[in-house]
């Protein structure tokens, strides 16, 4: 592989490179398709919005020890329940004297934690699924369809619940339960995909190469569908951050005192009335965080869109 | 007799007999081919051509092993074909489609589209040989690593033509390679195919459903109607206008334009 | 019919569509003057000649941020330039109306094609169901349905591509239009399918008196059926004459677009190709009109 990053530049120079119309070698082809993806996904502000909430979340995880001032567990009796803007408390304190803003910021690593132990399995797994029975068709795409449907006709909640119950409460459960409930649509969109692909022409061609199933699925058919289940799982993440919060409501996700959003709510509750920003802080937070993956995925689905070309 | 036949057979490129192709089950089946039979000799171009649902398409296919629920007998130079396709098929026997837009992998460059055949089957060098035929179907070293939605309808037949040509086959199967295109590039197209023919000594079974396309590239052809072969022909006898069934006619007649007195004389065959 | 039958149909003087993208403004047609009287003038050109932006134009049927601009767009007297889309609505379908080349794109596919035939006609002039299903039924004749009945009650999926194309001029030509426009009407269809398609369309304009303008890449059909053929090239009219002077075309577009054609009777060693030059884009457009 040939480096042509060296013959480009400056910034002129970088952006003629990554713009070109003939590129010279694999690396140029690829980076110029990304870069080119990227300033479809720029033009949209509502996807840019959406990016920058989830850069937000992902810096506040990251420096959440700096950002945040007090400790997030640390308990102060004689200082319950203080309004945002109290001395100490920007955004008030919770039942157990505990600063609302830093149990917020470090929330952010649960969040995202769940968020990124989901999307490296489920995705990954209802994407193998969908694809190998789309393709093979007959009775393999029968058995792995119906183990999908088995999977599909539980309410997410309800089979989550179920699980976390028999395994028992906790964040790496919950995570485990969400992954394993939220994979079947993936399986769905990448088989239904597949279906319209597999008699593509360019799909026969490769076949009369001699190229093997193995061969096919995985480098033919698989990088068409991974568009469409990226932008679902976007979409989705707003579901996937909720079932979490949900299940952390209910006090079958993360234990206190690990700060989550979910549960934070879930205590706040009983102050709804009088102590309003226990309860409405951290809503806020999954609100937003919601709404930027939903944004984002809406704009990526206009970027990704592999026949809008340019 | 048979004696002899049969050793002309053992001697064609690519020799059809009783071909018989259905699609699906029960109720629904659909009979495409029936009955077909017909031999292409080595460095010959051979025509076939139809209307749509004629069933000229689905012969290419079932030669290709991409449709594999036939009968009869496929056999590759003097090898009968079995269900499965080897290796060795597909270094002789290549394909191009009919559509250009829809015959590449839309998130390939023409790099990846041409090294895959390259990669599968080890072709040694493989950096030179795509440069060498992107030259070949003559397209400079600037494609290599476009997208196809960079290139032209003609452009990306060419690379279609490439990629067909990466494992150096015998015979090429062309599935109306032109009929998408305009006249201008078909006519570059056709050029092209027929320089690579000599070049390279291939053998050509091209199906279209455009006479004149035909009897430009071939020497033989077949006329098909409803899954059979109405009549076989050398295209002089075409060109001296003697096809003797009466579904040839009609179609060479529509070919030559629009006489509206001809349109009231139209017969339908099934 | 209206007016005398000099005056040409449809008059479009200096037409230019325009289509501003993020880095430059794409020019699809340029600039061009044609007339259609009630004859079949066939437009010409490859794919990107702006043959189908033409008639999109003439129809209103560009949407922005596409732009049309014209120093003159009249039909039958009316300024088409001025129209407002509800005005168009009334004109396209009922006067002028347009066939396109896939017909199961333009058939609504939970509707029966009678019932899709009537319901056009009823939108148009009001009459009973009884009244619009008689009309139907005869118009489906007309094009040579062999059995119009059950063409009647059959959903759009259920008729063949060159039935469904013969409904979709049944279906436009029960208005009785002044002008039609059709895109590419038969290149979807095989041959023989195509003729018959073409000798009803070839028949409506002789017996009342339509125009026809026909858009087609295919030059043989053209020069074999229409009256007058327009030649379309980067946008521009780069040369228009009788459709029977074609193969007389002198310039070198159309000549080294009809040189490329293969043909059965004229075998050749190799096709001769078209080399296309930059002037053409430049030199000035040809008016089109006959006047």
């Amino acid at each position: 592989m040939t480096h042509h990053a060296v013959s480009a530049p400056g910034h002129r120079g970088l952006h003629a490179w990554l713009t070109s119309d003939s590129p010279t070698s694999r690396l140029q082809a690829r980076c110029v398709q990304v870069y080119l993806g990227w300033l479809g996904l720029a033009r949209n502000p509502l996807a840019m919005l959406g990016l920058g909430i989830v850069v937000v979340l992902v810096l506040a995880a990251i420096f959440a020890p700096l950002l945040a001032p007090a400790d997030p567990i640390a308990q102060d009796l004689t200082r319950r329940l203080q309004p945002p803007g109290a001395p100490g408390f920007v955004l008030g304190s919770d039942e157990l004297g505990r600063d609302i803003l830093s149990r917020l910021l470090y929330g952010a690593r649960v969040t995202l934690y769940v968020v990124a132990l989901v999307v490296v399995t489920a995705p990954v797994f209802g994407l193998i699924i969908g694809t190998v029975a789309g393709y093979a068709g007959g009775w393999v795409d029968t058995v792995l369809m119906r183990f999908t449907d088995v999977f599909l006709a539980f309410p997410r909640l309800v089979l989550a619940l179920a699980f976390v119950a028999a395994l028992g409460p906790g964040i790496g459960n919950a995570v485990l339960a969400i992954a394993l409930t939220s994979w079947p649509p993936y399986a769905r969109i990448a088989r239904a995909e597949t279906l319209t692909i597999r008699n593509s022409d360019f799909i026969a061609a490769i076949r009369l190469q001699g190229a093997s199933p193995l061969r096919i699925v995985i480098g033919h058919v698989m990088p068409l569908c991974i568009s469409s289940v990226i932008v679902r799982v976007t979409l989705d993440m707003a579901g996937i951050i909720l079932t979490a919060a949900g299940l952390g409501f209910l006090g079958l996700g993360a234990q206190p005192p690990l700060p989550e959003w979910g549960a934070m709510i879930s205590t706040g509750r009983q102050f709804i009335l009088d102590q309003w920003w226990v309860a409405t802080v951290p809503g806020l937070a999954i609100f937003t965080v919601s709404l930027g993956f939903n944004l984002l995925g809406d704009g990526l689905r206009d970027a990704l869109d592999p026949r809008s070309g340019r | 007799m048979r004696a002899s036949s049969e050793i002309a057979l053992q001697q064609a490129a690519l020799a059809i007999e009783h071909l018989d192709v259905r699609f699906g089950k029960g109720d629904e089946m659909v009979h495409a081919v029936r009955d077909v039979s017909f031999a292409v000799d080595r460095g010959e171009s051979f025509g076939l051509v139809g209307e749509s649902g004629s069933g000229k398409s689905t012969v290419l296919r079932a030669i290709a092993g991409l449709a594999t629920d036939w009968t009869g007998r496929i056999a590759v130079e003097g090898q009968n074909l079995g269900p499965k396709r080897t290796a060795a098929f597909y270094e002789t026997v290549q394909m191009v489609f009919q559509d250009p837009y829809g015959s590449l992998h839309p998130r390939h460059t023409v790099d990846r589209t041409l090294g895959e055949p390259g990669r599968i089957h080890g072709v040694a060098d493989l950096d030179t040989r795509i440069v060498d035929l992107l030259r070949d179907v003559g397209l400079g070293p600037e494609f290599r690593f476009r997208y196809p939605h960079q290139l032209s309808g003609g452009q990306r037949q060419r690379v279609a033509i490439a990629r067909a040509l990466m494992l150096e086959p015998k015979i090429l199967l062309l599935d109306e390679p032109t009929s998408a295109l305009d006249v201008s590039v078909q006519a570059e197209i056709l050029n092209l195919l027929q320089r690579l023919k000599r070049e390279h000594g291939l053998t050509y079974v091209l199906v279209s459903h455009d006479l004149a396309v035909i009897a430009h590239m071939c020497d033989r052809l077949a006329v098909m109607n409803a899954g059979r072969v109405v009549e076989e022909m050398t295209v002089d006898q075409l060109r001296r206008s003697e096809p003797s069934h009466r579904y040839t006619q009609q179609l060479l007649k529509a070919s030559l334009g629009y006489d509206r007195a001809a349109v009231d004389a139209l017969e339908t065959f099934d | 019919m209206t007016g005398n039958a000099s005056k040409p149909l449809l008059e479009v003087e200096g037409l230019s569509v325009r289509f501003p993208t993020r880095t430059r403004v794409v020019e699809a047609v340029r600039n061009i003057s044609f007339s259609v009287g009630r004859e079949k003038v066939g437009i010409v050109g490859e794919s990107g000649s702006g043959k189908t932006m033409t008639g999109r134009a003439v129809l209103g049927l560009i949407r922005p941020p596409g732009i049309v601009e014209a120093r003159k767009m009249e039909f039958d007297g009316i300024d088409l330039r001025s129209l407002s889309e509800r005005q168009y609505r009334e004109i396209r379908g009922n006067r002028i109306a347009m066939v396109m080349q896939d017909p199961k794109f333009s058939l609504n596919p939970v509707m029966t094609v009678g019932r899709q035939i009537a319901e056009a006609y009823r939108v148009h002039t009001k009459a009973s169901p009884s009244e619009a299903r008689r009309r139907t039924l005869e118009m489906l004749e007309a094009v040579r349905i062999r059995d119009p009945e059950r063409v009647y009650g059959a959903y759009p999926h259920e008729v063949s591509g060159g039935m469904g194309q013969r409904i979709m001029i049944a279906m436009m030509l029960i208005p009785d239009p002044d002008l039609l426009i059709a895109d590419e009407p038969t290149s979807a269809l095989d041959v023989t399918v195509q003729m018959q398609v073409l000798a009803i369309v070839d028949d409506l304009v002789s017996r009342r008196g339509m125009g026809l303008m026909f858009i087609s890449h295919d030059l043989n059909l053209v020069a074999s059926f229409c009256d007058r053929v327009v030649i379309m090239y980067a946008g521009q009219i780069v040369e228009t004459c009788r459709a029977s002077e074609l193969h007389a075309a002198k310039h070198p577009y159309t000549r080294g677009l009809l040189a490329s054609l293969p043909r059965v009777d004229q075998p050749v060693e190799r096709l001769s190709t078209l080399t296309r030059q930059e002037a053409w884009k430049t030199e000035p457009g040809v008016d089109a009109r006959v006047l």
